[in-house]
C-alpha cells in the first residue's frame, strides 16, 4: 500500500519536473497560430477587414472575434487556406468587408501634388516618398494597393491602376474542365 | 557504326518525321527586310537594356542593348541601318503580348561592324577569355529555349563530358540537320571551342538514326581534322530525345536528378547550332545576328530551310519560300509537339525561333472534345520525365496547387506525349503550363507580402516609438508640474509667472485697441 503511493508519487514528480523542463526549454515564443494564419494573409494592410492591418486581424482570428471572410484583397484562395488552417469550412467573402477585385496601385498625379504628406500618413507600408511641399511619388514595387491613400488627398491627385501583365507575369490560361460524370446528370 | 552502348529513356513517342519536303532543299537566304524588330527579351532571364538611342546610325553585329543581371543576353543589329522606334511591339510569345523592341530601317548597305576581333588561335585561349566572348556575342541556346549560353558555360570544368544535341526529334523541325549537312565545319569547331571552354577533352554528337546524311558529312569533317576526342553516336529516333535529360539518358544510362542540371553529374548539353553559332562569335568575332529557321507545313509553297537575319518578319520567310498555298490555315512557332500559335505573321524571328509551321486543317486536326479522365494510366506510360500526369491533372482540377510540387510538377518538360497519349483527349499539358504560371504567381505574390509586412512592422515599431517619446515628454512636463504644487514656494512663483503673463497680454491687447491704425 505504502510503497504504491510511494510510487505513484515518485512518478508524478518526475513527470511534473520532466514537463516543467520541457515547458522552460521548449519555450516558443509568440503565437504561433496567429504567425500562420498572418502568413496566409497578402498583408495589403487595407483594413477592409475592419482592423488596422492584417497582424492584428491575424490576431482577432486567432482568438476567435473575428471570421475568416472579411479579406477581400486575398479572395478566395485566402478564404481556403485560411479554413483549411483552421479545419473550418470555407465561407464566401463577407460582403461588408468589400468586394474581390484585380490587384492595383496607387498613381501620384504628380504636377497636381500640393505636397501635403496625408497620404504619406495614411499609407501603412511606407510606400509614399515626398515631403512638405514637395511633390509626393509612389514608389510602385512597394505599393500594396489598399487604396488607403486615395481618400485622405484633398486634390484627389492619386488614382488606382491596373498592373499591366508581362511576358514575365503571364499566366497560361486554364483549360475549360471536362464534367465529371458524377457532375452530368 | 560504333559499339556504344544506348540506354531507353522512359516514355516517350515514336512520331513520323516529317522533314521529307523540308530536308531536301538547301539552306536559302531571305532578303534584307526594310525594318528589323529586335526584342529586347529573347532569351530566358532578364530583357536587355537598349544602348542606342532613337535616330542613332546602327551597324551590322554593333550591340544595342546589353544584360541587365547575369542570366541575360545582348541585343545586336542584325544589319545596317537607323534605329527608329524604341517601343513595345508584339513578340512571339504565347501570349501573343507586346514588349520593348528596337526597330531598324536598314539602309541596304550592310556595313559589318568589327568590334569582336576574330580569335582563330582560340586553343590558346583562357576558358574564362572565351565565356566572355560568349556572352558578348549574345549566344543564347538554339535549339528553342534560349537559355544564354554563356550561364551554362559557367558551370565550370572538371565535367565528364560534352553532348552536342543533333538529335532534333520534332517532327516538323529541321534545321540541325541541315546545318550538320551544309556545315559540319562549324559545328566541329563549335565542339572544339566549346570543350576548350569547359576544358572537357570528352565530345559525343548525337543525332538521330533518321538522318544518316548529318551523320556522314559530320563524320568526313572530324576525320579530315584528325580530330579524335569528338564521337558521333546515332541515337533511335523517339520524342523527345531532343530534350537534354532524355539525351543523357539514352547516351549514358545515368539520370539528371530533380530539380538538378546536366552539369550535376558531369554533362553538358549544347545544341549543334549553338555550337555553330559559338564558332562564329570565337573564330569569325561574329555575334548571334542570324539563325537557320525551317519553315515548312502543308500550308507553305516550297518549304524550305532558311538563314534569316534576326528580327526579321515571318511574312519575309514565308514569301522567300513561295508563299502560303490555300490550304494554310495556322501559323505555329517551334514544332507541333511543342510550338504554339502565332497571332499573325508581322512577328519578327526572335534567337529562339527554330520553325515556322504553316499548317493545314488536316495536318493539325482540332482536338475532338475531351471526356472525362478515365484513369487508364497511360500518360503515366508515354511520360519522358516519369512524373504521374494524371495525379497532376486532377490536383490541378481541383484547384490544389499546393500538392503538386510532391508529384514533381516543375520536372515537366511540356513535351505534349500526355496530350496525345490520352483517350480522353485531355488537354493536360495545359493544365501542367497553367499550374506552373499559377504557382510563379503565388511565389512572387508571396514575396511582395512578406515585403509588406516587413514594411507594415517596421512602421508600426517607428509609429509606437514615437508615441512612447512623445508620451515620456508630456509624463516629465506633468511630473515637474506636480513637484512645484508641493513646493508652496516654487508654486507662488509658477503663479506670479502667469500672472505676469496675463497683464503683459491684456496691456498688450488694451494698447493694440487704442490704436487700432497702427
Amino acid at each position: 500500500m505504502i510503497s504504491a503511493v510511494i510510487v505513484i508519487a515518485g512518478l508524478a514528480t518526475l513527470f511534473g519536473l520532466a514537463l516543467g523542463f520541457a515547458a522552460v526549454r521548449f519555450r516558443t515564443e509568440g503565437d504561433p497560430v496567429t504567425d500562420r494564419i498572418d502568413a496566409l494573409l497578402p498583408q495589403t494592410q487595407c483594413g477592409q477587414c475592419s482592423f488596422a492591418g492584417c497582424r492584428p486581424y491575424a490576431e482577432a482570428i486567432a482568438a476567435g472575434k473575428a471570421d475568416i471572410n472579411r479579406c477581400p484583397p486575398g479572395g478566395e484562395a485566402t478564404i481556403h487556406a485560411l479554413a483549411d488552417l483552421l479545419e473550418r469550412d470555407p465561407k464566401p467573402l463577407d460582403p461588408e468587408s468589400g468586394e474581390l477585385k484585380p490587384r492595383t496601385v496607387a498613381i501620384i498625379d504628380e504636377p497636381l501634388c500640393i505636397g501635403c504628406t496625408l497620404c504619406i500618413q495614411a499609407c501603412p507600408v511606407d510606400a509614399i516618398l515626398g515631403a512638405g511641399k514637395q511633390m509626393h511619388t509612389v514608389i510602385a514595387s512597394e505599393c500594396t494597393g489598399c487604396e488607403l491613400c486615395v481618400a485622405p488627398c484633398p486634390v484627389d491627385c492619386i488614382t488606382m491602376v491596373g498592373e499591366p501583365v508581362t511576358l514575365k507575369t503571364w499566366k497560361w490560361p486554364r483549360p475549360a474542365d471536362v464534367p465529371l460524370p458524377a457532375e452530368r446528370r | 557504326m560504333s559499339a556504344r552502348r544506348l540506354w531507353r529513356f522512359h516514355g516517350g513517342l515514336k512520331l513520323d518525321a516529317r522533314t521529307a519536303r523540308t530536308a531536301t532543299r538547301p539552306i536559302g537566304t531571305v532578303p534584307l527586310p526594310a525594318r528589323l524588330i529586335l526584342p529586347l527579351s529573347q532569351h530566358v532571364g532578364q530583357p536587355a537594356e537598349p544602348v542606342v538611342a532613337v535616330g542613332e546610325r546602327v551597324l551590322k553585329g554593333q550591340p544595342i542593348a546589353r544584360p541587365s543581371g547575369y542570366i541575360a543576353a545582348k541585343v545586336h543589329a542584325s544589319s545596317s541601318g537607323t534605329v527608329v522606334e524604341i517601343a513595345d511591339h508584339s513578340v512571339p510569345h504565347p501570349s501573343g503580348l507586346a514588349a520593348a523592341c528596337i526597330v531598324i530601317e536598314t539602309d541596304g548597305l550592310d556595313e559589318t561592324w568589327h568590334g569582336y576581333e576574330p580569335l582563330p588561335a582560340y586553343d590558346t585561349l583562357s576558358a574564362p577569355d572565351l565565356r566572355a566572348r560568349v556572352r558578348a556575342a549574345g549566344v543564347v541556346g538554339l535549339g528553342g529555349a534560349a537559355f544564354p549560353t554563356a550561364v551554362k558555360l559557367g558551370a565550370g570544368s572538371g565535367m565528364k563530358m560534352l553532348i552536342l544535341n543533333g538529335a532534333e526529334c520534332e517532327p516538323y523541325i529541321c534545321c540541325d540537320e541541315l546545318l550538320m549537312r551544309e556545315r559540319p565545319e562549324e559545328v566541329l569547331t563549335g565542339a572544339q571551342v566549346l570543350m576548350q571552354a569547359l576544358e572537357i577533352s570528352r565530345c559525343v554528337v548525337a543525332i538521330e538514326r533518321d538522318m544518316p546524311l548529318a551523320r556522314q558529312s559530320l563524320e568526313a569533317a572530324i576525320k579530315a581534322a584528325g580530330e579524335t576526342r569528338i564521337e558521333v553516336v546515332s541515337v533511335p529516333a523517339i520524342y523527345p530525345e531532343g530534350g537534354e535529360r532524355q539525351l543523357i539518358k539514352v547516351l549514358t544510362g545515368e539520370e539528371v536528378p530533380a530539380r538538378g542540371v546536366p552539369p550535376d553529374i558531369g554533362y553538358l548539353c549544347q545544341n549543334v547550332g549553338t555550337a555553330a553559332a559559338v564558332a562564329r562569335a570565337v573564330v569569325q568575332g561574329e555575334p548571334l545576328i542570324s539563325r537557320i529557321v525551317t519553315v515548312t507545313g502543308d500550308g507553305i509553297v516550297a518549304p524550305q530551310n532558311l538563314e534569316v537575319r534576326l528580327g526579321t518578319p515571318v511574312a519575309d520567310l514565308v514569301r522567300a519560300c513561295g508563299g502560303y498555298t490555300d490550304e494554310a490555315a495556322y501559323l505555329l512557332m517551334g514544332g507541333a509537339m511543342m510550338g504554339f500559335p502565332l497571332a499573325d505573321d508581322t512577328l519578327p524571328v526572335i534567337k529562339g525561333m527554330n520553325c515556322i509551321v504553316a499548317a493545314s486543317r488536316q495536318e493539325i486536326r482540332p482536338r475532338a472534345p475531351s471526356m472525362p479522365c478515365i484513369r487508364c494510366g497511360e500518360c503515366a506510360e508515354a511520360c519522358p520525365a516519369q512524373l504521374l500526369p494524371q495525379q497532376l491533372y486532377w490536383h490541378t482540377r481541383a484547384g490544389e496547387l499546393d500538392h503538386l510540387d510532391e508529384y514533381h510538377l516543375f520536372d515537366c518538360i511540356e513535351c505534349g506525349c500526355c496530350d496525345v497519349a490520352c483517350p480522353s483527349q485531355l488537354p493536360l499539358t495545359q493544365y501542367f503550363r497553367y499550374a506552373k504560371t499559377e504557382l510563379w504567381a503565388r511565389d512572387r505574390d508571396r514575396a511582395r507580402a512578406d515585403l509588406a509586412r516587413e514594411r507594415f512592422e517596421a512602421r508600426q515599431t517607428r509609429i509606437e516609438a514615437e508615441q512612447e517619446a512623445r508620451r515620456r515628454r508630456l509624463e516629465e512636463k506633468t511630473r515637474a508640474a506636480d513637484h512645484a504644487r508641493d513646493d508652496v514656494e516654487a508654486r507662488k512663483a509658477m503663479i506670479d509667472e502667469t500672472l505676469e503673463r496675463v497683464q503683459a497680454r491684456r496691456t498688450q491687447e488694451a494698447s493694440d485697441e487704442q490704436d487700432p491704425g497702427r
